[in-house]
């Protein structure tokens, strides 16, 4: 069987680590950003040795999953077309270094990845890889042999759930699905879960007990309830 | 002869009498004064202050505190840890630490950094949005400013200067040590180079060797800029106690509790229990006997080939009399013998000696980065 080509758009903190965790595991790894591909190549030849550094029009041309590590404020300026019909994984949050003092992209009643979805409309959108950290990722992978972090995603394409759930466990990860995409709010900065890197049992015990969270109030007091 | 360098660091952490009464601001600047002077009586080679603007912390203006520190010292440097540089005037900057020149008769360095805090940028009135073109901005405008010669600038966030002096003056010839603070952006790591600033790594989390990429990528960014190959360094947590048994719990206490503080702001989980005794066994903090932290020291500086080491003491706070067996061990135990570690792996004009190092015989090959590749692989932080 052939494996899918990964492509991560984004070649920073979060894009670089993704593509070490993707060529470790095996996969046809391609990364790209808005640097030309001459000033990309070298570093990432350095950083994520066996990842191919490609335009990121070439990247959404022959990925077949595609991860978004770039800021969420780039995603509005993304083409959709380019990215028809592709499996893209969501990995990115609001962070106010980053994106502005104002989260002006998404809100209590629209997580983040369900804008993205509103905006990638023709796309098989699932949030993915944004609740830990870049820096724990590569640690998480070896640092509970017997019991992996879990890695907790959501989507609204029943279609795409073996194949999310495929690579986060070839990554090194324990693939936890919350269901829908809008219950990938509970992932998003703010929550308890975010910034998690726990087993599942753990990462399970922290879902349950959301909306007990400051967090959780607000999303109850935004939606007039619970996610349902 | 490699030329090493073993530093301490603090951002000024509020902290505790002996009996547990908390120490206020004031008091926490007074005793990181007499902490910097046992520092530069026990030889140990730089002494640097975080800036920060919440409460845990005392220390927003370390250029006072350092020119304090420089009427009581003799011969320890004085640095920052970092300077804020974007949410602060870069000719301000100047002429604080070109009067820190003077008073320090140029032991001062400045290390620049973007901030893993941001409180700084709505208190002097800048928007988060620009962080990256105001770092890159006042990046430029330092450069030029740090030489002390006549400038000329125009820009998005620093003020017109058309062939400007700004004072007071650095004697002739002098200009700002300047070192650039380097969380994981690629980017940064590009931008010392670019700028011929040696670096520091913050490694605050997960096994540090996970960093060698980036010290991979500094070293080809110098051949492909033709720079030349500055020392690296990283910043590190730390508390080094007799009492292993003791540190383990000195550190569960305060340095969690610093963590757990700052992750509120975040929005991180809490330290576990098994995730904090992770970073003593095999990840960033150095905690620990004199024996054991100069053996993990020497034992990361090897694999990251690295000539420079920051201790952070007294994170959280800590009891003075801790803070103080912290910066005693390290200044008389742990500094001469990772000293004798790592002369020890120097390639030797006779045989190699015997029981050198294993992995520590062929520093900066690829050869150590690869060997871990468990997918090694993170700060901030």
């Amino acid at each position: 069987m052939t494996r899918p080509v990964i492509g991560i758009l984004g070649a920073g903190k979060l894009g670089t680590t993704l593509a070490r965790l993707s060529v470790h595991a095996g996969y046809p790894t391609l990364i790209g950003s808005r640097k030309p591909v001459a000033d990309l190549k070298w570093v990432v030849d350095v950083l994520a040795p066996g990842a191919e550094t490609v335009t990121a029009a070439e990247l959404t041309d022959r990925a077949d999953i595609v991860i978004l590590a770039i800021p969420l404020s780039q995603i509005p300026a993304l083409d959709p077309t380019d990215f028809a019909g592709k499996i893209v994984l969501d990995a990115a949050n609001y962070w106010a270094d980053v994106d502005g003092s104002t989260n002006t992209f998404s809100s209590l009643t629209e997580g983040s990845s369900e804008v993205t979805q509103r905006l990638l409309s023709q796309s098989l959108v699932a949030k993915a890889f944004n609740h830990m950290g870049y820096h724990d990722l590569e640690i998480e992978v070896t640092r509970h042999p017997s019991a992996r972090s879990a890695m907790a995603f959501a989507t609204d394409h029943d279609a795409i759930r073996p194949a999310v759930t495929e690579l986060i466990t070839a990554l090194g990860f324990a693939p936890l699905d919350l269901g829908p995409l809008r219950f990938g709010l509970l992932l998003e900065p703010g929550s308890p879960l975010f910034g998690l890197a726990e087993p599942v049992p753990a990462f399970k015990e922290a879902l349950a007990n959301v909306y007990d969270s400051p967090f959780g109030r607000h999303i109850i007091a935004a939606r007039g309830g619970k996610i349902q | 002869m490699t030329e090493y360098a073993f530093g301490l660091n603090t951002f000024g952490d509020l902290a505790f009498q002996d009996d547990g009464t908390p120490l206020n601001g004031a008091e926490t600047l007074r005793q990181v004064v007499k902490e910097a002077k046992v520092a530069d009586m026990l030889k140990i080679d730089m002494f640097a202050l975080g800036e920060h603007h919440r409460s845990e912390f005392a220390i927003s203006s370390p250029e006072i505190v350092l020119g304090a520190i420089a009427q009581a010292t003799s011969r320890i440097r004085l640095g920052t840890a970092v300077t804020v540089l974007s949410s602060d005037d870069p000719v301000r900057v100047y002429e604080r630490f070109a009067t820190l020149h003077a008073l320090a008769n140029g032991r001062e360095e400045i290390m620049l950094g973007r901030g893993s805090f941001t409180e700084s940028f709505p208190l002097f009135g800048y928007d988060l949005a620009d962080y990256d073109a105001l770092f890159v901005e006042k990046n430029k405008l330092w450069d030029k400013l740090r030489h002390g010669a006549k400038v000329t600038n125009k820009g998005d966030f620093t003020t017109a200067l058309d062939n400007v002096q700004v004072y007071p003056m650095l004697p002739k010839g002098e200009s700002i040590p300047t070192t650039l603070a380097v969380g994981g952006s690629p980017d940064s790591i590009l931008r010392a180079v670019t700028y011929n600033y040696p670096v520091v790594i913050a490694i605050i989390g997960g096994d540090p060797k996970r960093f060698r990429p980036y010290v991979d990528l500094y070293n080809k960014a110098t051949t492909e800029f033709k720079r030349p190959r500055l020392p690296l360094g990283m910043h590190a947590h730390g508390i080094v106690l007799e009492d292993a048994a003791r540190a383990t719990e000195v550190g569960w206490k305060y340095i969690k509790a610093e963590m757990d503080r700052i992750g509120i702001d975040r929005g991180w989980a809490p330290m576990t229990r098994e995730r904090f005794e992770f970073e003593i066994d095999q990840g960033a903090y150095y905690v620990g006997t004199p024996a054991d932290v100069a053996a993990k020291i020497a034992r990361n500086m090897q694999a990251l080939d690295m000539q420079r080491f920051d201790l952070v003491y007294g994170t959280g706070g800590q009891l003075v009399s801790d803070r103080m067996a912290t910066i005693d061990n390290y200044g008389t135990k742990v500094i001469p013998r990772v000293r004798e570690i790592l002369a020890g792996a120097e390639p030797q004009d006779v045989a190699p000696r015997a029981h050198a190092v294993t992995d520590a015989g062929t520093p900066a090959t690829g050869a150590a980065a690869t060997d871990d590749q468990a997918p090694a692989g993170d700060a901030n932080d």
